[in-house]
């Protein structure tokens, strides 16, 4: 769980009276929700490292790509796949 | 499982290992203190490249395995208590709790659920007004801002039914507590790069100073954790001992400054209990005064009696360094991750689940 993710940030919308950034952030063929009050500066098409659900830092593209796919190859993007299947509300 | 030489960057990693061979004079033991590295350090079979005379032994960050077993027991409760859902990471649904696991609560009716962020929580909370939803926040640093941003959101929302049960711990005050430990006799450190993201890493400076220990900011992929040990291999050989950074490409000195704001605003520094070492003063956050509302030992008073531990688990001498699962007489008999007698058998990053997951998919021909 102490696991931070890089995905990339597809679309950004105000929430909760304009007061909140979230995003929706790719991360290979998944969409997730992301806040983006930690990365002010980090606008769309701009990769994050995301951490439960929190975009922790925004990094360069090659290093997005290097570390999601060393994840991928070594399963462990659990945390988000196993996620879309929890109990929905 | 996959080897190494199946991953990207196989010549670096010989690189490394190479230099690391033909740098080493002398034994020494070196740390890494976040339980994702010690994941990766076994998963991917780094342990047994190294030269025999670098000992890497594993500490206790791993936010599943140092949460007390009385909290475990307060979840637990708060779980069956009437009108609640209790939500938190997966991995804690699994940890034994005195009676129970959360999982076992979960079972028998409970209205437990995983949850991939605690933002989730908020929405949560907002879909059900009539429930009380109480997520169960443990991490370290990395995570704090997380969970402190649930109880801004659910603040900023005015809602009256969320609140989160703390479980929250501080890298640098463990690593003081595992140097003056005086059966462990660790020499050097990996610091965690992510909790670096956040916090930055001033902290580490004065721990360099105060007892003389290389303190090296690593990621977490195979060529980072090398590169941090051959760095604090360096220092070692050298007489050195100074704060350096491995993971400069993520980590600035400064951390995140908007993260740790949010951290202070709903935080304050406490002393924290951890699983199988004890009381650290100083060692981590509970919810401040003025969120008192969304925090749920307030909210909910509950008392649980402590109770001792298993006694054939010695967990509190794994996460110290001083023994490797391995050296568990209850490893792999007893202790199995469908089995657990102690946290660091349940979550992916405790150490006695990478050495036992490790030794199944190598077919038990490994020699740790
Ligand atoms: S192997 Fe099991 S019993 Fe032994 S220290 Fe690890 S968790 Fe505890």
């Amino acid at each position: 769980m102490c696991l931070a993710i890089p995905g990339r940030i597809k679309s950004i919308e105000n929430q909760y009276d304009g007061l909140v950034r979230m995003a929706k952030v790719q991360f290979g063929g998944i969409v997730k929700e992301a806040s983006l009050e930690m990365v002010p500066q980090a606008k769309e098409g701009d990769y994050v490292l995301v951490h439960v659900g929190v975009a922790i830092s925004v990094v360069d593209e090659a290093e997005a790509q290097k570390t999601f796919q060393y994840l991928a190859e070594i399963g462990e993007l659990d945390d988000l796949v196993d996620s879309s299947q929890i109990d929905r509300y | 499982m996959k080897y190494l030489s199946e991953y990207r960057d196989p010549e670096l990693v010989e690189q490394y290992v190479t230099e690391l061979h033909k740098t080493v004079t002398r034994p020494w033991t070196i740390m890494e203190v976040c339980g994702g590295q010690t994941h990766s350090l076994v998963k991917n079979g780094i342990l047994n490249m190294l030269p025999e005379a670098v000992q890497m032994v594993h500490g206790p960050g791993c936010p599943v395995c140092v949460t007390p077993l009385h909290l475990i027991d307060k979840a637990v409760y708060l779980a069956e208590k009437k009108g609640v859902i209790l939500c938190s990471f997966g991995d804690m649904l699994r940890v034994p709790g005195s009676k129970r696991s959360l999982l076992e609560a979960k079972a028998n009716g409970a209205d437990v659920r995983i949850l991939y962020s605690p933002l989730e929580a908020v929405k949560l909370a907002q879909a059900h007004p009539d429930r009380e939803i109480v997520f169960f926040a443990v991490g370290f640093e990395t995570t704090a801002p997380a969970n402190a941003l649930s109880v801004l959101h659910a603040h900023r929302l005015g809602l009256k039914n969320y609140s989160i049960l703390a479980s929250h711990v501080l890298v640098p005050p463990a690593i003081e507590a595992v140097i003056n430990d005086k059966e462990a006799k660790i020499e050097g450190f990996l610091a965690a790069g992510h909790v670096c993201t956040i916090m930055g890493i001033d902290e580490y400076y004065p721990i360099a100073d105060k007892y003389d220990v290389p303190v090296v900011v690593t990621g977490f992929e195979p060529v980072d954790l090398l590169q941090g040990i051959l760095m604090t291999v360096r220092q070692l050989e050298q007489g050195k001992h100074f704060l350096d950074n491995q993971y400069s490409r993520v980590v600035k000195p400064e951390g995140n400054p908007e993260a740790r704001r949010v951290i202070e605003q709903v935080f304050k520094v406490t002393d924290r209990e951890w699983r199988g070492i004890g009381m650290i003063p100083m060692s981590g956050y509970e919810v401040r005064k003025e969120f008192a509302d969304y925090d749920a030992n307030v909210k909910f008073n509950v008392h649980i009696e402590k109770v001792a531990e298993n006694i054939e688990c010695i967990a509190g001498q794994v996460l110290k360094g001083i023994k490797k699962p391995h050296e568990c007489p209850q490893f792999g008999k007893k202790c199995t991750p469908q089995t657990p007698l102690g946290a660091p058998m349940v979550s992916s990053e405790g150490a006695c689940a990478a050495y036992y997951h490790f030794a199944k998919a190598m077919e038990e021909e490994i020699i740790f």
